[in-house]
């Protein structure tokens, strides 16, 4: 079974709010010295996810993708230290300032390329942009079912069978293969990479392609394929108001709170 | 679509009536329908039938397209994928809002993509700008936030709860019911529900709670969750939690609130050993009042808050019940 693993490289999501900048005319985030790039969390629980089914004795080949910039090449090779057999790097000019369409144009073709695809992972959604729009974009341009927010995913024959997030529950959706699912955190943390791996990850392979490798035109990717843009990036203002409720102890503390609580009737 | 008009919300139902989100999205839809022109419209799909559809005219729709179908009921991503479409095609709305939960949040991107569109998720404003629709969301984990248009109409965007107040409900409005057929066809068995596991929802549903009573990290192990529990209870709320509790399994997966868990709008919400993460602020900071408990004076939470405590919960929340119930029997005596 091939299974491909969408992994996207952003800054690492949890950053203090206090080190966070925009730059507002350029309408980009300002990279912060010391705060590394990394694979997006959800998109490695995707790899984790995908090597569970071969610890559960799948035979499966596992393609990690990335669009991005050369640097992307790293979140490649972690997905591979992990245990990915193969990768495959889109990258290109033409592919900067993309949005969820035109990403998900650029990552279906690269799917289509790789052939004989039976199940696509992605991220519920990447922690830059916290969109979560790719994988469902990937399903409809190929014409394959999704399930999203997987907290857990098994193969049967087949089907995928996925136990999904519901806002007060779980689902478990049997879909037909070829299929998308998208992953939640809610299927646990993702393996650290081990030394073995990391050493025989160096060996593997890893594709480079372009706008014109995927067989599209430089004006359907990118900023010029892009459906939505942005307007505006602004940090929201904070008006810090807090009032420290005081005591000589606990008890006084919390008496005080109820007291102010009841006289702004809150309680 | 190029003659696009008006605005389109996909209602969700609780217990056979609008969710309050729902109930917002139509006060949204007849405000952004009053400033770009066309009617309010919405979509119900399911089996709840006439009444209900009359409720979301009361509510603000001029029309509503129902699909019934017992087997639309719960949301099914492929059969509702191609109602939706459906729908769409026929009101050719120039938006078409939804509410970001597990089902919207599903339907919402792969609906625009069917109808060649983009889609803006977990949005918290929208506004009409020289005749340009603008959406509002959070992005980089509560740290920004983005202002986006759509160059393809319809926009499709998802919308977290508070980002507009409820529309008042006006039993005499008048609108017109418009019932769709459609074969979803082959493409909606391609997946079945093989299982429906619901945590036992008990108390009130958290977005309709008036106080949230919600703890993180901090609470040091399940056992914290049963004094907040008790404070719930005492406040006529429900609990909830930040991810890391969640992620541990000392309390239910759905009480997890925040960016990627559920948006909550109450009264007050008291944050009990949560730092305040934007990733949980963003399902929270919608909140009238916040109060924090929190040892640590420094932590992020107190920029979000209204009222802070420094200090050990488990030495604070028993002398704070205390105090609240002794508030409540006087409150009772009073009334006798
Ligand atoms: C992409 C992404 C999405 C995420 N989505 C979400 C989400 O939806 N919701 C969410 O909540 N998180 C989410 N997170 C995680 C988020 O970044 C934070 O890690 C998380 O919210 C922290 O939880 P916490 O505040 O409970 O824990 P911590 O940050 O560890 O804070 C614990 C707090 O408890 C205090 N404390 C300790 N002991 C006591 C005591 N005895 N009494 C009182 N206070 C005490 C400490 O001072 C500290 O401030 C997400 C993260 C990422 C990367
Ligand atoms: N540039 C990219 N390269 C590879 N995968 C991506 C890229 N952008 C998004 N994805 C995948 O799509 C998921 C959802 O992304 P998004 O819709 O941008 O939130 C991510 O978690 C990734 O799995």
């Amino acid at each position: 079974m091939r299974v491909v693993v969408c992994v996207k490289q952003v800054p690492n999501p949890e950053i203090a709010a206090s080190q966070f900048r925009v730059d507002e005319q350029a309408k980009t985030v300002v990279p912060v010295p010391g705060v590394a790039l990394v694979m997006s969390p959800f998109d490695e629980q995707a790899v984790e996810a995908a090597l569970r089914l071969r610890d559960r004795g799948h035979d499966v080949t596992i393609t990690v993708v990335s669009m991005g910039t050369e640097s992307a090449r790293a979140v490649i090779k972690h997905g591979l230290a992990m245990g990915a057999d193969d990768g495959v790097l889109l990258v290109d000019p033409a592919f900067e300032g993309a949005d969820s369409y035109a990403t998900a144009l650029a990552l279906s073709r690269a799917i289509g390329k790789i052939g004989g695809v039976d199940l696509v992972l992605a991220g519920r959604q990447a922690a830059d942009w916290d969109a979560g729009v790719v994988g469902a974009g990937i399903a409809e341009m190929l014409g394959w079912p999704l399930v999203s927010f997987a907290r857990e995913l098994r193969v049967d024959g087949r089907a995928a069978r996925v136990e999904r997030m519901l806002d007060e529950g779980t689902e478990i959706i049997a879909a037909e293969l070829p299929a998308v699912v998208t992953v939640s955190n809610e299927l646990g943390a993702p393996r650290a990479p081990t030394l073995r791996e990391t050493m025989r990850a160096g060996r593997k392979p890893v594709a480079v392609w372009s706008v014109a490798d995927l067989g599209l035109e430089t004006g359907e990717v990118g900023a010029q394929g892009a459906r939505c843009m942005r307007e505006r990036l602004f940090i929201p203002e904070k008006r810090s108001r807090c009032e420290f409720v005081e005591g000589g102890s606990p008890r006084e503390q919390a008496a005080n709170l109820a007291r102010r609580l009841r006289e702004a009737k809150l309680v | 679509m190029a003659d696009a008009r008006g605005v389109l919300v996909v209602a969700e139902l609780v217990q056979r009536r609008p969710s309050r989100l729902t109930r917002e999205l139509l006060g949204l839809a007849r405000r952004l329908a009053r400033e770009a022109g066309g009617p309010a419209a919405a979509a119900l799909l399911g089996d709840a039938g006439e009444e209900t559809a009359q409720e979301l005219i009361a509510y603000g729709a001029d029309a509503v397209y129902v699909a019934a179908h017992p087997g639309l009921a719960e949301y099914h991503s492929e059969a509702w994928t191609a109602y939706v479409a459906h729908i769409s095609r026929e009101a050719a709305p120039a938006a078409i809002l939804i509410g970001h939960g597990a089902a919207g949040g599903d339907l919402a991107p792969r609906l625009a993509f069917r109808l060649d569109t983009a889609v803006a998720t977990g949005c918290v404003e929208a506004r009409v700008e020289g005749g340009r629709l603008l959406f509002t969301r959070p992005c980089y984990g509560g740290n920004a936030r983005e202002v986006v248009s759509f160059r393809t109409p319809p926009a499709v965007a998802t919308f977290r709860a508070g980002a507009c107040g409820a529309a008042s409900r006006d039993g005499t409005r008048r609108g017109e019911v418009r019932h769709v057929l459609l074969d979803a066809g082959a493409a909606a068995r391609r997946t079945r529900v093989v299982e429906r596991k619901r945590d036992d929802a008990g108390g009130t549903r958290l977005e309709d709670a008036r106080v949230v009573v919600a703890g993180g990290r901090g609470l040091n192990g399940p056992e914290g969750f049963r004094l907040l529990e008790r404070l719930a209870q005492l406040l006529g709320g429900a609990v909830g939690a930040s991810r890391v509790p969640c992620d541990l399994g000392w309390c239910p997966r759905s009480w997890q609130i925040g960016l990627t868990g559920r948006t909550v709008t109450p009264e007050l919400y008291i944050a009990v050993g949560i730092s305040g993460a934007g990733h949980h602020m963003a399902g929270c900071g919608g909140a009238g009042a916040i109060v924090a408990v929190n040892t640590d004076p420094e932590a992020a939470i107190y920029r979000d808050a209204r009222y802070g405590v420094v200090g050990d919960y488990q030495q604070l929340l028993p002398p704070l019940i205390e105090e609240i119930e002794r508030f409540n029997s006087r409150d009772r005596q009073a009334a006798s």
